[in-house]
């Protein structure tokens, strides 16, 4: 089976972000960029995945300027066999990325699209929904363990009360949630393979897929600074006052 | 061969990435308990850093000098003794055998060298022979294709995990100075060959240093390095390389205490504001960022000479020389500015003034870098 797994370049979860004065984004100016975190967890499946013999074949694919190749490397040397780059210098919205996917699937017939949830720049959380519907293929979202027999993939997620299992047929569309794995430092000797794994260099034009924004972004601002917290002599008085002051219990 | 600079840039991430992520956070239970975690210490074998130096022929990733300073730097940014888990493989341990090793001794230990299966210590020092190294008393007598040790070593490091010893001794009693000296490959099984009790050290806690005694330990021929009387020339183009590694460990120490000196005055407030706003403050951190920044430039431009093939006895010495006392100013600013903080435990400051102390003493003190210095000045005019 062939796994495909899209990965985005975003800000460093390490990194305060700022505002820009304009409120038109956040400044990416000299900003650590690094795999979206969700993603890597993806990556760090499919190499268990092929590890266990259950995937054959790795391909990576972002869509992001051409430094988004830094990030297809990093997954080339966690274990992936080959990358795609749709080159795109603007910003990509849920629906186009789900749509230039959607071309790379018919291209590449995956048995699997193991994605991340969200990435953490956007948090939209909607690609590999869209993708699912636009694929018409089943979906299990927030995966927390992933297990393949035949033609299946049995996909615990973790919800409000608790673990729920789903069954889907394959191919299909997995996300992954924070607890799936913990991903793999790349070793300094794969970190210099990847240089001789393949890229191929693509644009949002060769899929036909029109990604003008269809979205508005009115403005970006900073959250509201938190207050200073209060100390309190017991644990009825913290109740006290989530009750009478907070009201929220 | 030098990397392209995206490969070596992601090198360097995943190397800082490791010691923030996975070091850093040990640092005080390290100290505390002497020892590394063994989980750690397989971490560190899977991602291959102990054979940062050896060519790849060999299974290592052969870093030129100028990349592997810009990995001893990423290693600096944490305590010191979790670099010395492989410190001596990728460096004093191995580059003997690397530089001057048949192929047939090389392809015997290298591979096993590379993958950490098989750690390696430099034995030079001796109780009555430390910075006069070329006194060493040990003493290798020829007995057949033979050659029988006895004599003892003194600090060194991570002699309670070797598995192969570079040892230097004396192979010819009638001369006593260098060129009496010849190095063996010697390993940790040998007969007669025992290791003291760790030594109990001022600071990089974790990293062990014992005593290596060798009673009529037999070493065949095959496993001496270079010719009789090498072994003085051997350990001393072995330091050379040692030195700017040190160096580069001692920059990124200065550039990790820069970073805790800079969060700690932007908080810590006196007088209504931080103390990052006080100029005899500000003073410091401005002296500690420009020396580190003079110690990067020797480091990098020295690593730079060696990849050029070109001679840098007087270089590395310098280098080494002025980063090691360097970090030690750096390290003893870093207290000044925790204050109270900066003597107590919990912030991690004093142990890493302890730490840097090392840096002056071993793989020739800050003395016996000036001598060097001198002696290769004063050549150039004599
Ligand atoms: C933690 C640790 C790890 C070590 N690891 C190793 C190792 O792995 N392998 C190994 O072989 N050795 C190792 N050493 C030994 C180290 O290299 C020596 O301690 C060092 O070279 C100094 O020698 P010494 O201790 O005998 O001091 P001494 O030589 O007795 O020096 C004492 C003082 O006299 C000064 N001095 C000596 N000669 C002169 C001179 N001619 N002019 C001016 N001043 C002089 C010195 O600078 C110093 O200040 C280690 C030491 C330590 C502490």
């Amino acid at each position: 089976m062939k796994v495909l797994v899209p990965v985005k370049r975003v800000i460093d979860y390490n990194v305060k972000v700022r505002v820009k004065p304009d409120q038109s984004g956040v400044d990416l100016a000299n900003v650590k960029m690094s795999m979206n975190p969700f993603d890597e967890i993806a990556v760090e499946e499919a190499v268990r995945l092929k590890e266990k013999g259950a995937a054959e074949e790795i391909v990576v694919v972002s869509i992001g300027p051409s430094q988004a190749q830094e990030t297809i490397r990093t997954a080339l040397a966690m274990g992936a066999d080959r990358g795609i780059l749709i080159q795109s210098d603007v910003d990509v919205e849920p629906l186009a990325v789900a749509k230039l996917l959607k071309a790379v699937v018919g291209e590449e017939s995956p048995g699997m699209v193991l994605m991340g949830k969200q990435a953490i720049d956007g948090d939209n959380n909607a690609v590999g929904q869209m993708l699912a519907a636009l694929l018409d293929w089943p979906q299990a979202t927030f995966a927390s363990k992933v297990e393949l027999s035949g033609d299946k993939a049995s996909v615990t997620r973790e919800v409000d009360g608790g673990l729920q299992t789903l069954a889907v047929a394959l191919p299909a569309v997995v996300t992954t949630d924070l607890r799936l794995n913990e991903p793999r430092y790349a070793s300094l000797p794969n970190i210099m393979k990847a240089k001789k794994k393949p890229i191929d260099m693509k644009s949002t034009g060769d899929y036909g897929v029109d990604v003008a924004p269809r979205l508005k972004v009115l403005k970006v601002t900073e959250p509201a600074k938190r207050q200073a917290g209060v100390k309190v002599a017991d644990a009825a008085e913290l109740v006290s006052k989530l009750k009478n002051e907070a009201g929220v219990i | 061969m030098a990397l392209d600079p995206e490969t070596r840039d992601q090198l360097i991430a995943a190397i800082r990435r490791f010691v923030a992520e996975r070091l850093r956070p040990l640092e005080a239970q390290v100290a505390e308990d002497d020892a590394v975690p063994e989980a750690i210490v397989a971490e560190m074998r899977d991602m291959g850093l102990f054979g940062l130096s050896i060519d790849p022929a060999y299974g290592g990733l052969g870093l030129s000098m100028e990349e592997e300073c810009l990995v001893a730097v990423e290693l600096g940014r944490t305590s010191p003794a979790f670099r010395s888990v492989f410190g001596t493989n990728v460096g004093i341990g191995s580059q003997g055998l690397a530089m001057f090793g048949t192929e047939e001794q090389k392809a015997r230990f290298l591979p096993r060298i590379a993958s950490g299966e098989l750690v390696t210590s430099f034995a030079l020092t001796e109780p009555e022979a430390g910075s006069d190294s070329a006194a060493v008393q040990t003493r290798a007598s020829r007995d057949g294709d033979a050659y029988v040790l006895n004599g003892s070593k003194r600090y060194i490091t991570n002699a309670d995990k070797a598995g192969l010893f570079t040892v230097m001794a004396r192979t010819d009693p009638a001369r006593p100075g260098a060129k009496g000296v010849s190095a063996f490959l010697v390993p940790s099984d040998s007969p007669g060959l025992s290791v003291g009790r760790p030594e109990q050290k001022m600071g990089q806690h974790g990293a062990h240093v014992c005593d290596v005694v060798f009673e009529d330990v037999r070493v065949p021929v095959e496993n001496r390095i270079g010719a009789e009387g090498e072994g003085f020339k051997v350990a001393m183009q072995v330091l050379d390389r040692g030195r700017l590694h040190i160096s580069a460990v001692c920059v990124g120490v200065a550039e990790r205490l820069i970073e805790d000196c800079c969060r700690y005055a932007l908080e810590r407030r006196q007088f209504g504001k931080p103390i990052a706003e006080f100029q005899l403050v500000q003073g410091m951190i401005a002296d500690s960022r420009t020396e580190t920044m003079a110690a990067r430039a020797m480091v990098m431009e020295t690593a730079r000479l060696r990849d050029a093939d070109a001679p840098t006895t007087l270089e590395a010495a310098a280098t080494k020389y002025f980063a090691s006392e360097m970090v030690g100013r750096v390290a003893d600013r870093a207290v000044q500015i925790f204050g109270g903080a900066g003597y107590i435990a919990d912030y991690g400051i004093e142990r890493l003034y302890r730490d840097v102390r090392l840096f002056r003493i071993y793989e020739g003190s800050s003395q016996i870098q000036q001598l060097i210095i001198a002696r290769e000045t004063l050549k150039d005019f004599a």
